[in-house]
């Protein structure tokens, strides 16, 4: 325990120099994002996150983002348990049916103003399973979306850079 | 009763190399071969459905053949092998639900992926508008003082969506309903009549955390089906991926467990390693899961020579920096008090359900498709199981630390001796109907990819069966007695996929 606190005094931090604000991200959200209302959120946001079923891929990045190496809550973003606490909401998947009721309930427990993420090509019109008898076709069809990262899975640097975006210009 | 049917038992190295005979059975065989299954002397691979019937997988393991058996439906029903054989419960219930057939006798009949919700019912047997469904029911629980605790299918972290229905007396669970489905994704349909890049594409998204192990398990039945000459190189490559896999998948998941004991400490340290094995994938493989880098006739990434210095460096990196985190772990009393002892899953019934991966094998069952039906390249490297008979959370977590020194020793291996030559074989249709099977040893136990080939070569039937299958059960029966407060403990120490469940 002694050489963890030790390597952890004397070390290099091994966390990555901030990314900048993707400037495709940060577009969209200045359309969605009132001035009024980025002040309110101040440079803090926390973020609920709902598997509306995804292959889990994009889970295993967005956890990601709280290892050393990207260490997310330095931002002043950070996840929590509750919709009620949340004022973004980040979904994966291509929202199966079984899923759907879930996401949207998760989605009207959240106070306004509140804006929604989606994460991963599946998310924006079901991807590569697109067609399913089984899936709504997207987080669109279901909640309003204000910002998409793409990639399957996006890499937690480009996550990074999306956030940043959201907190961005206040 | 009625003497088991003879079935064609194949070895794995003429499974792995030539398409897959079936042995057809008719009812009474079927109903014979439950009660083998639930006299244990074969394990259950796999059922599905798959016209004019429901097919079977299983592994005699005194011998170490395989046999893939069928039987024929009768008015839309067959007989039950759930009803002798709870492993084969929920496969049933699913199959039924995928494809309207009745299972006589089966214990349960309520639907287990079809939640109502779906514009179509019995997807793969046509699809006929969805006649709607009464609201699931739960099992009833009668007794004094209990009360019921619903979790999800939103649940407090970033996991995956599903439900659980925890009967409680006091703070003693004394059931656990698990209800799953929630992110069915019909990948069974999609597949239908599709390609084989484009099944490989779906194969690869089954569950994201495996997606090396799936695309290998499905290129393994392409292969087999159409006889493809895989190059020796590919093999290794794959070897090395899948070993990449393991240790990533492992390492976060030894912090994760830790972290669910409190001591998150564990998983900064844990997760600092396995965030460097995916850049290193990256930079090697060109993508962090190494996805869609294996498909059916090789593979699609190559291997450079500062590649390979990469990965050595790597692994001396995890070589310095692990044994200081077991170390830890090992000397931290407030930790062990935790894992030890608690989520204790019994010898028996790990055998009964064929429980695969550091499920089964810290319960003593001493299973490993790497070594037991083997399969390039794990034939030519020295292959280490690693065992414990304890079955609590524990000894799934020294099963993890095991492998992750094991998968070390198998990615210097196939490093070092790491052949020449191409990296792909086009796969070339054989204008004719074939099926295949491919076993691969993910990191959380065997995947089944059962495939049937039309004569375009175009998939016909495509099934694949996550180990969860068969360890999802087992959870229920492991937090019996255990405390609610542990059961993100037991849950993270099996750390089933719901995805690769779902489907
Ligand atoms: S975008 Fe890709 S990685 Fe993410 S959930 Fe969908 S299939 Fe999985």
């Amino acid at each position: 325990m002694r050489r963890f606190i030790l390597e952890g005094l004397i070390g290099r931090a091994l966390t990555e120099t901030a990314p900048g604000p993707d400037a495709e991200a940060l577009e969209q959200i200045a359309a969605s994002l009132s001035a009024r209302a980025r002040k309110r959120l101040g440079r803090s946001l926390a973020i609920r996150q709902v598997d509306a079923g995804s292959c889990n891929g994009c889970e295993l990045e967005i956890n990601a983002l709280s290892n050393p190496y990207y260490d997310l809550e330095r931002f002043g973003l950070h996840f929590v348990a509750s919709p009620r606490h949340a004022d973004v909401l980040m979904v994966t998947g291509p929202v199966t049916r079984n899923m759907a009721e879930a996401l949207q309930r998760t989605y009207n427990a959240m106070p306004a103003p509140k804006w929604v993420i989606t994460v991963g090509d599946c998310a924006l019109d079901g991807g590569c399973f697109a067609g399913s008898y089984a899936i709504t076709g997207g987080v669109s069809d279901v909640v309003p979306v204000d910002i998409h990262v793409p990639g399957c899975p996006p890499e937690p640097v480009k996550l990074l850079s999306a956030l940043c975006a959201m907190i961005a210009g206040n | 009763m009625s003497r088991p049917p003879k079935l064609l038992w194949t070895r794995s190295r003429d499974f792995r190399a030539l398409p897959f005979q079936v042995s057809d059975v008719p009812p009474a065989g079927w109903t014979a071969l439950g009660t083998l299954l639930a006299e244990g002397k074969i394990t259950l691979l796999g059922l599905w459905a798959e016209a004019p019937g429901v097919a079977m997988a299983l592994y005699d393991p005194a011998t170490r053949r395989v046999a893939v058996t069928r039987v024929r439906s009768r008015r839309g029903a067959v007989p039950s092998i759930g009803a002798s054989h709870p492993p084969a419960q929920r496969l049933e219930r699913a199959a039924a639900d995928l494809t309207g057939l009745r299972f006589e006798n089966a214990p349960d009949p309520r639907p287990w992926l079809d939640h109502g919700r779906w514009d179509i019912a019995h997807p793969l047997a046509g699809g006929a508008p969805h006649p709607g469904q009464p609201p699931y029911a739960f099992l009833p629980v009668k007794g004094e003082s209990l009360h019921q605790v619903p979790v999800g299918p939103v649940h407090a972290g970033t996991i995956e969506p599903g439900h659980f229905r925890f009967t409680a007396q006091g703070e003693t669970v004394v059931r656990l309903e698990e209800r799953l489905g929630y992110v069915h994704k019909g990948i069974e349909r999609l597949m239908q009549g599709a390609d084989l890049a484009r099944g490989a594409e779906l194969a690869g998204r089954v569950s994201g955390d495996s997606t090396v192990a799936y695309a290998w398990a499905f290129a393994q039945a392409a292969e087999a089906a159409l006889e493809i000459e895989v190059p020796a190189r590919a093999f290794f490559l794959r070897g090395i991926m899948a070993e990449l896999e393991r240790l990533a998948n492992h390492l976060g998941d030894f912090g994760a467990i830790c972290n669910d004991a409190a001591f998150s400490m564990m998983l900064a340290q844990a997760s600092v390693l396995r965030e460097e094995v995916l850049r290193a994938a990256s930079d090697c493989f060109g993508h962090r899961f190494m996805r869609d880098r294996i498909v059916p006739g090789g593979v699609t990434a190559d291997l450079s020579a500062e590649g390979a210095s990469r990965l050595r460096a790597l692994l001396d990196r995890i070589r310095d920096r692990f044994p200081v985190l077991v170390d830890l772990y090992d000397n931290t009393a407030s930790l062990l008090d935790r894992t030890v002892g608690t989520g204790w899953l019994s010898p028996t019934l790990a055998g009964q359900f064929g429980a695969g991966g550091f499920v089964g094998r810290a319960s003593g069952r001493d299973y490993d498709t790497r070594r037991d039906l083997r399969y390039a390249p794990y034939d030519m490297v020295q292959v280490e199981v690693a065992g414990r008979k304890e079955g609590d959370v524990n000894a799934r977590v020294w099963i993890r630390i095991k492998e992750v020194e094991h998968s070390l020793g198998l990615i210097t291996q196939m490093l070092n001796t790491l052949p020449a030559g191409p990296i792909l074989a086009e796969p070339v249709s054989l204008g004719e109907t074939r099926s295949g099977l491919g076993l691969v040893e993910g990191f959380r136990g065997d995947i089944l990819a059962w495939l049937s080939l039309d004569a375009d070569g175009r998939i016909a039937r495509c099934h694949m069966r996550d180990p969860s299958w068969f360890q999802w059960p087992l959870l229920e029966a492991v937090i019996e007695g255990n405390i609610i407060a542990d059961f993100p403990l037991c849950n993270k120490s099996f750390n089933c996929s719901y995805s690769g469940h779902d489907l």
